[in-house]
């Protein structure tokens, strides 16, 4: 069947609006942070000269000076502690819900979607005073849990659409030779299921790397303060300079890698998003 | 496909017991971890909005009854930032259907380019969305940004002077970072649709368009509303975008915002609380609208942000 150069054209335009829509704000931060302090405010897309300054500037004395080294860390050590807790928590309500019969399952799947609705900021002045209470507050412990809670529907939901697709008859046949429910899920269901559960794993992370509200609210200090909550505290090098660099070169760090990692695992992630959102 | 289907009847009680007990334990753990800072915190929030509670002046205090919600309900920054919520909700979710439409529509279509796309409409979903507003905001700046030296803006423009100029770049930021989730969940009810319908209507002469309108959008209804639901919901919480861009000078704070300078920086819990629970239930009349007014089957979509 031949197209006409049109339709060619048509679509070749659509695409390349696509592909600048996505890519000036990724380009733009980078461009900012190559610039020379002095060139910061010349306003050019591409900058005219290249320097490092602003990356130097934000590992510069070490854990102990530096303004970025240990949110990275935090934002790091937070995001995957809620990942792995999510993701086991997650498995094991998402293969009762796939896999048993129980009363109460709907009203799980009914709660958990309407969690994923709840507005975050209700419950972040009741945090706010429990933590100070209860030793939470400004510590890793204190935002994983919200991360947790807010993170499970989205896993749950997740790992039961790709728990569904998985042939059970395997577990059935490891039951006959003798196998608990409980071993067959460990040794045969979880090797099936560790595709989806990466693809959740991904989801998560993104999720819990990606928070503000909490990190900002629920912390006071370099002690469990995140990468974005960090980045709304930095200070120039004088009160007379903008930060801008030094947070265009902190964004740059903090965004490269996710942008690699997403790209890599781009069929598994719109296959975890979309995942259930269309009966098919 | 019910995985359940081929199991035998529960013949043998002892087994459908064992199996209830695995399962409610299997699912304890996350129902906890998901109730301990949801139903728990908001009934405290209910509790703190009824009373006087100033971290500042904690000697005073003291059950003061609707008092809070008077206070709240009675300011006029409570019904700005109301109508600024609303407002910045219904232009991006708007702008965000039909851009993610478009995007959809050309990943499911395109005769080449659609891994192109595909990949980079991921990008703003991987973007932390305060980094996505700082950038936006330094692309905007009058002094380092490039965009008022791009052809037709005035060198002199002050983005962030002004109410409305403000919005544009806040609902920019906000639509670049979250049209790329509406594409996708377009998307997958967009390959749920029989092809072989559009080609029974090329045949019978129906242009494009009447294909996109009589066939497409019909068929996508369901999808769209879910779409639609989940969007409207997390538009509501803005928060990030704002505080980075703007902190809601301007006039330009959402409902978020002012729990936030009330609670968190203020530390007035009580009337913190009350725009809390305001906040909640704002949220719940948009899903019961959605619901009993639309018609949305919510057990058919599914959480994601």
């Amino acid at each position: 069947m031949e197209r006409g150069t049109r339709e060619y054209a048509l679509w070749s335009i659509g695409i390349v609006a696509v592909l600048i829509f996505a890519l000036v704000p990724v380009l733009w931060l980078i461009s900012v942070s190559l610039k020379p302090p002095e060139a910061i405010v010349d306003g050019k897309f591409i900058p005219s000269e290249i320097s490092f300054d602003n990356y130097k500037s934000l590992f510069e004395g070490g854990i102990d000076e530096s303004p970025f080294i240990k949110p990275l860390i935090n934002s790091i050590l937070i995001a995957l502690s809620t990942t792995v807790i999510s993701i086991v928590l997650a498995s094991f309500t998402a293969y009762a819900i796939a896999r048993l019969e129980f009363p109460g399952k709907r009203l799980i799947l009914a709660g958990a979607l309407a969690i994923a609705m709840f507005p975050p900021i209700s419950t972040v002045g009741p945090l706010f005073d429990m933590w100070r209470t209860l030793g939470l507050y400004d510590t890793y412990l204190g935002l994983i849990i919200p991360y947790l809670t807010f993170s499970l529907p989205l896993a749950i939901y997740c790992l039961v659409a790709f728990f569904r697709e998985i042939p059970w008859e395997l577990e059935q046949a490891a039951q006959v030779d003798g196998a608990t429910p409980f071993q067959a899920f460990t040794k045969v269901i979880v090797p099936l299921a560790a595709p989806g559960m990466f693809t959740a794993a991904i989801l998560v992370f993104i999720f819990a790397w990606n928070d503000f509200l909490f990190a900002i609210s629920l912390t006071s200090s370099d002690a469990s303060r995140t990468v974005p909550a960090s980045l709304a505290f930095f200070t120039g090098e004088s009160s007379f300079t903008e930060p801008t660099g030094s947070i265009a070169a902190a964004a740059v760090v903090v965004t490269v890698p996710i942008i690699v990692f997403v790209l890599f695992f781009q069929r598994r992630i719109v296959s975890g998003l979309t995942a259930g959102a269309v009966k098919g | 496909m019910e995985a359940h289907a081929q199991r035998q009847p529960a013949a043998v009680s002892q087994r459908t017991r064992s199996e209830r007990r695995l399962a409610w334990m299997l699912c304890a753990p996350a129902v906890i971890a998901m109730l301990a800072v949801t139903a728990y915190p908001i009934g405290y929030a209910i509790v703190l909005s009824l009373q006087q509670v100033d971290l500042r002046f904690p000697d005073e205090g003291g059950f003061v009854g609707l008092d809070n919600y008077g206070a709240v309900l009675s300011s006029d920054l409570w019904w700005t930032d109301v109508f600024n919520t609303a407002f910045l909700t219904v232009t991006t979710v708007a702008i965000e259907l039909v851009l993610g439409m478009v995007i959809a529509l050309v990943m499911h279509r395109a005769i080449f380019g659609r891994g192109v796309v595909r990949t980079s409409v991921l990008i703003p979903y991987g973007i932390i969305t305060v980094v996505a507003a700082f950038s936006w905001q330094f692309a905007f700046a009058p002094d380092s940004g490039f965009v008022n030296n791009l052809p037709l803006i005035s060198d002199e423009m002050d983005w962030f002077g002004d109410r409305f100029s403000s919005f544009a770049v806040i609902i920019m930021a906000e639509v670049w970072k979250t049209t790329p989730f509406m594409a996708l969940l377009l998307l997958a009810g967009l390959v749920t649709i029989d092809s072989q319908l559009y080609e029974a209507a090329k045949v019978d002469g129906a242009t494009a368009w009447q294909r996109f309108t009589r066939i497409t959008l019909p068929l996508m209804k369901p999808a769209i509303l879910v779409a639609l639901l989940f969007r409207t919901l997390d538009a509501f919480r803005v928060f990030d975008t704002i505080y980075i861009m703007t902190a809601g000078a301007q006039d330009t704070e959402s409902v978020s915002i002012l729990g936030f300078n009330q609670l968190i920086s203020r530390l007035n819990l009580g009337l913190g609380s009350a725009v809390s629970v305001l906040i909640f239930f704002c949220v719940l009349a948009i899903a019961f609208v959605y619901v009993k007014g639309f018609g949305v089957r919510v057990e058919e979509g599914r959480p994601g942000r």
